[in-house]
């Protein structure tokens, strides 16, 4: 049975379905089964779970892997402190925090793929600039570095930011659980928009340029528009999880842009599943989750735990959770078509 | 007059200690393409081992840098490759995962075993004049140090039947296999001595810089732009983009500021990269090495 190109009988659409409902129960229990200062770090999570959608979608499925997911992260957070210190009601802000980074992404994208950069030049590139922006962020402590009435603030980063407020009225201030709505809501919507885009001609096109570019180009496909215009909504989506990421503790500093965090994207997208959207989603709070632990636990230090925890995963699960999840499903019950379009991503983008 | 040579003294100093970091990574991720995140760890190994062979074993601190140092990683990459490593060759992102897993293990035992702070070792001679400056003897012989280095490698690979089997390995391993060439011995020892080229960089640069557990990630990026920039052929590449490099920061440094170097050097590199896509040997030295 097929509605508007949906097959609801596959495991696919069940997944999704799945996904959507936990998803949604989540956006209306939340802030009743947490307490607040689990609310907070849920908030943060979900922030970081869009950032991890933004780098599965330009990644896994467009093919393009950018070594500076973070710096567009860091723009919308940036672009969001200073514009709501400037502006103090944070309507403007919030839709500033989208567009200045997915604009950054055009120009930086427009750069490299009409230069026919590729592969792990491109990577080199975005890293390159996640790191200029770092550097140039850590130098603006001087109160010569002022936009409008907001200091950069250079290493110290701007704390004591205004939280989003509801539109039209700057004093009404979002309180926590409505943050936490604000931000389940923006996932909720990404994931989705990123699934139907993903069915479209669009998200199809994406793909066929993710397994030969040659081939794409030759059947008539503006290759270079194509990458532009998919790396643009990453960093627009990369941007908004900036914005609410801010919105979680009201401070932002330069280590947004630094190594460490760009890094770390790039791990939450291949632990979880390179080539599908829940993958990355696991991956990033799975990852999260673990650092939180072992920050708390006072045995050992923390890098020789994660780092081992890391080496022994990349060993027994090469593929990614979720890919191997699919795999065993598949061996448990055979045909029942658990691979996915999304499925086997991961081998050709790493070639 | 005085200003203008020391302002060339830095420079050649800046290209030296930028190759010198580069050289082991220009063999594993140039020549192997091992994509190793952990590169920055092994320097600092390389220079724990000289600080703790000349502080503690009171070992002579040319002997621990120059001999002790590159052993002693060299060693550790042999085993991190016959343990770890060797299950990702061709598997060229999935090496990121792993080696960035190695990085953070190693900073962790390194953190273990010696805390998060250790005295480091200052760097040997004195210092002779120019003009009115003052000039470490240390750094001069640095720059002698990194041109033997380069000249060495470049000599192996192109002149020894160990070189001619190494690049022939990484340039096609299947065909190689067929000539009676154990591909995983080559790829053993080609790791190990890039490992061990990283290690001496350590130990070299261990009097110059901070000896800390996380000071590797300093250099990850840089080196990595670098040898990226270089293009395919690895140690000419390797060089000449060094020389950009260490040329851009060192003047920016001095004109401005030690950040503004920085920048500098990643601008240059993002230009360079736009305008040669297949990095310097694509384009240019093309039958290089």
């Amino acid at each position: 049975m097929t509605v508007l190109g949906v097959n609801l009988r596959s495991w696919e659409t069940l997944g999704t379905a799945l996904v959507g409902l936990v998803m949604l129960v989540l956006l209306f229990a939340g802030p009743h089964i947490f307490d607040l200062f689990l609310l907070f770090k849920v908030t943060l999570f979900v922030a970081m779970a869009i950032l991890a959608l933004s780098m599965g979608f330009i990644w896994g499925y467009g093919g393009i892997l950018c070594f500076g997911q973070s710096a567009f992260y860091g723009l919308g957070a940036y672009t969001y402190a200073i514009a709501v210190g400037n502006i103090g009601e944070s309507t403007g802000p919030f839709f500033l925090a989208i567009i200045v980074p997915a604009a950054f992404a055009a120009l930086l994208g427009y750069f490299m793929f009409y230069g026919r950069l590729s592969d792990v030049y491109l990577a080199v590139v975005t890293l390159a600039v996640t790191l200029i922006l770092y550097n140039f962020m850590r130098s603006t402590a001087g109160e010569e570095y002022v936009i409008g009435a907001q200091r950069l603030m250079g290493f110290n980063g701007i704390s004591s930011i205004q939280p989003i407020n509801w539109p039209g009225d700057g004093n009404a201030l979002f309180f926590p659980d409505e943050i936490f709505h604000l931000a389940m809501g923006c996932l909720i919507l990404c994931y989705f928009g990123l699934k139907l885009l993903n069915r479209s001609h669009f998200g199809r096109v994406a793909v066929a340029i993710r397994e030969n570019e040659l081939r794409a180009e030759l059947l008539g496909y503006d290759v270079r528009l194509h990458k532009l215009q998919t790396f643009t909504i990453g960093g627009g989506m990369a941007g908004l999880a900036g914005c609410l990421g801010v919105n979680f503790n009201s401070f932002v500093n330069p280590d947004v842009f630094a190594l460490n965090f760009a890094a770390e994207i790039i791990m939450w997208t291949l632990i979880g599943g390179l080539g599908t959207l829940v993958g990355p989603m696991i991956g990033c709070i799975g990852l999260l989750m673990l650092k939180f632990e072992i920050g708390q636990q006072q045995i050992t230090n923390t890098y020789l735990i994660f780092g081992g925890i890391i080496m022994v995963f990349v060993l027994a699960v090469p593929a990614g959770l979720l890919p191997t999840a699919r795999m065993l499903a598949e061996r448990i019950l055979p045909g029942a078509g658990f691979g996915g379009p999304g499925g086997g991503g991961r081998q050709e983008a790493a070639r | 007059m005085d200003t203008a040579a020391l302002l060339i003294i830095e420079v050649l100093n800046g290209i030296a200690s930028l190759a010198l970091a580069c050289a082991g990574l220009a063999i594993i991720f140039g020549m192997m393409r091992v994509i190793n995140f952990a590169h920055g760890e092994f320097m600092m190994l390389g220079a724990y081992t000289t600080v703790v062979c000349t502080k503690t074993l009171g070992i002579n601190i040319w002997v621990s840098m120059l001999i002790i140092s590159p052993i002693v990683v060299g060693i550790i990459g042999v085993i991190v490759e016959r343990t770890f490593i060797r299950f990702f060759y061709g598997r060229m992102i999935d090496t990121l995962i792993a080696t960035w897993g190695l990085s953070l293990l190693l900073i962790g035992i390194v953190t273990a075993i010696f805390g998060n702070i250790i005295e480091g070792v200052s760097a040997p001679m004195g210092s002779f004049e120019v003009g009115v400056y003052n000039v470490a003897q240390y750094r001069m012989v640095l720059i002698g140090i990194v041109i033997l280095l380069f000249i060495g490698v470049f000599l192996v690979l192109t002149r020894t039947k160990l070189g001619l089997i190494a690049r022939g390995t990484m340039q096609n391993p299947a065909q190689a296999s067929v000539l009676g060439i154990s591909t995983q011995r080559v790829y053993m020892v080609t790791f190990a001595v890039g490992a061990g080229l990283t290690g001496l960089a350590g130990g070299l640069l261990a009097p110059i810089s901070q000896v800390i557990p996380t000071a590797g990630a300093a250099y990850v990026a840089q080196t990595f732009i670098t040898v990226i920039t270089g293009g395919t052929g690895a140690v000419t590449g390797t060089l000449v983009a060094s020389g950009v490099f260490g040329t851009v920061r060192q003047l920016l440094s001095y004109e401005f500021t030690p950040v503004l170097g920085g920048v500098g050097l990643l601008i240059v590199a993002v230009v360079m990269l736009r305008l040669l896509p297949q990095g310097i040997t694509g384009k240019i030295f093309r039958r290089s090495l």
